[in-house]
């Protein structure tokens, strides 16, 4: 039975292991810091170059590498529950794939950082309101016409991300390939990332226990006394945001938004009053420890980290999974 | 003796989908200790009256009014305190424990930020008890058999503790042991005069032994209603489900068989 100490202890428990991911990203790198010099940094904000390095540097990016995966992780759950489908992840409904079209498009024009994030954002804006209108049709809303629709856009999205991989010039294709498969190594500021990402949970956070019942299926929620329409709204727009938050900060990085609220629910259960926070926590962790390794395994070469989170998360999966309640289907 | 206030009732109620009218001016009073058994053939529009009555759906035409109340002016929390609906079938997605599963009922009963307690956990264990899945409390809903999901699904209704139970046929994969066990459950809760229950049966004879009344659907927009002695009738029935069936009685029970 779920009870509140369980998750006080499992959320306290996770809160620790952010921390050290982001320590540890934070000592690691070209310039090794030991753990006492980088507490010293972040309280005392000294003119050396540790300090540099640490402040300005690394505690950016792993900042924003965990609000990333939390948003990533965070949509992936919310939306499994939508769709009752635990095989749903956050690009399944083409907010990755308009956000690429939009981000490849600013690449290919020569645009900054800022211009790729602005071009990125739309795109998923843009599939987001898409996808929501032609699955919206009459009024009437099913789970899998939401499905089909979001994974044709998605479809039609990639289609378009594959001609203009075709048709850019050589010179951006590393670029764009990088931006596919997510990076954090352009990142600016992540306060706006974090700030978004405390404001979903916090929304989320209260509906926790309607989402169990919705996960259970909408008549029965409905039947127990859940606003089951705006309910599926306010969480197909909350996860949409989400996504495209991350998308634009980041890139596509995979796997986060499929594998984290599984390897929660498989540990401590499907109560989404801890799994949405657990599973922030453990993405966010995750994709911090996936980017630190990215950007020290091949130094100084920088590999996306989306092939890190990939390579963490399958064996991890699995090995879950194989472990799981023996009895089941 | 003043007869109890009405739980459920209906008037002018006409329910459909798109042109096919499976019932048109309805009207049903439901009052605490009855228990009115539905019956009709696949397709008559039983579950759709069902869920209906539930508030679950809107009908095409009239009023259903739970203790005297529209659904929409009571609230979707507050109706359901007051009315449970147990789905013809549900799947689930995820797993979870048999435990999790019943305590899902006592949503309704919880505020928002309140966690299950350990009275709510003694009622969903009651709950189990009582369809006999007591010992199956950690088991993971995938593992069960479709009869023991079908009696879950009941516990979660027990542990919902409404005043109107709304059950879509309560027997489907129930063993015969257990459908009697079921009926005499649900027979057992309106006996205290508080309860009611509407329930869509397939068995007449079932429904002649534990049901006070019957509502006959017969698919092409008219019905009949009354008392079960005088409704479940081998003319009746036979006109309900487009097949010739023939009384057998041993003086206390009646049992309809295919003539």
């Amino acid at each position: 039975m779920p009870t509140r100490r369980r998750a006080v202890l499992i959320l306290a428990a996770l809160t620790g292991l952010s921390q050290l991911s982001i320590i540890l990203a934070l000592m690691v790198g070209s310039i090794p810091i030991s753990p006492a010099e980088v507490l010293s940094t972040l309280v005392d904000p000294g003119g050396s170059i540790a300090a540099d390095v640490v402040r300005n540097l690394r505690l950016p990016r792993a900042l924003t590498g965990f609000a990333c995966g939390g948003l990533l992780a965070l949509a992936g759950a919310l939306l499994q529950v939508l769709l009752r489908n635990p095989l749903a992840d956050p690009y399944v409904l083409g907010i990755s794939g308009g956000a690429g079209i939009g981000a490849l498009l600013a690449i290919i024009l020569g645009f900054g950082v800022v211009g790729v994030n602005g071009l990125a954002l739309g795109g998923a804006l843009g599939a987001m309101f898409l996808v929501f209108g032609l699955a919206h049709g009459d009024g009437g809303w099913t789970q899998s016409r939401l499905l089909l629709t979001g994974v044709i856009v998605a479809a039609g999205c990639g289609a378009v991300v594959t001609l203009m991989l075709a048709v850019a010039p050589d010179d951006r294709l590393r670029g764009m390939l990088f931006w596919l498969m997510g990076d954090l190594s352009q990142t600016s500021d992540p306060a706006l990332t974090l700030i978004v990402l405390a404001a979903i949970l916090l929304i989320a956070l209260p509906f926790a226990r309607e989402l169990n019942l919705l996960a259970r299926g909408a008549d029965v929620a409905q039947a127990l006394g859940v606003a089951v329409r705006p309910l599926r709204r306010g969480v197909y727009l909350v996860a949409s945001l989400a996504t495209a938050a991350a998308v634009t900060q980041a890139g596509a990085i995979g796997f986060i938004g499929l594998i984290v609220p599984h390897l929660v629910r498989l540990t401590i259960g499907n109560d989404q009053r801890l799994l949405l926070p657990a599973s922030v926590l453990a993405g966010g962790s995750l994709l911090v420890i996936a980017d630190t390794l990215a950007r020290t395994m091949l130094a100084p070469q920088q590999l996306p980290v989306g092939v890190l989170t990939a390579l963490i998360g399958v064996p991890a999966f699995l090995f879950l999974l194989s472990r799981a309640t023996p009895g089941r289907h | 003796m003043t007869r109890p206030a009405p739980l459920l009732t209906t008037h002018g109620l006409r329910v459909g989908i798109a042109e096919h009218t499976f019932c048109r001016d309805l009207a049903l009073t439901v009052r605490a200790g009855e228990c009115l058994a539905i019956l009709g053939r696949n397709g008559a529009g039983k579950s759709t009256l069902l869920s209906v009555l539930a508030g679950l759906r809107e009908p095409q035409a009239g009023e259903v009014l739970l203790a005297g109340e529209t659904y929409a002016r009571l609230g979707a929390r507050a109706s359901a305190r007051m009315r449970g609906w147990l789905p013809q079938s549900r799947s689930e997605a995820f797993s979870s424990t048999v435990l999790e599963t019943a305590l899902v009922g006592r949503h309704p009963h919880l505020a928002r930020w309140e966690w299950e307690s350990a009275t709510d956990a003694r009622i969903a264990r009651q709950a189990l008890a009582a369809v006999g899945l007591g010992d199956l409390a950690q088991r993971d809903v995938h593992t069960l058999s479709g009869g023991e999901r079908q009696r879950l699904s009941i516990a979660s209704l027990l542990t919902q503790a409404p005043r109107l139970y709304l059950l879509d046929e309560p027997l489907a994969h129930l063993d015969l042991n257990h459908q009697i066990a079921t009926l005499e459950l649900l027979a057992e809760l309106t006996r205290d005069g508080q309860t009611a229950c509407v329930m869509v049966l397939h068995e007449p004879g079932l429904a002649a032994r534990f049901c006070s009344r019957a509502l006959l659907l017969f698919g092409d927009g008219t019905t009949q209603q009354g008392a079960s002695d005088e409704v479940i009738t081998s003319d009746s029935l036979s006109r309900l489900y487009g097949y010739p069936l023939r009384e057998i009685g041993d003086g206390r029970q009646r049992w309809f068989m295919p003539a």
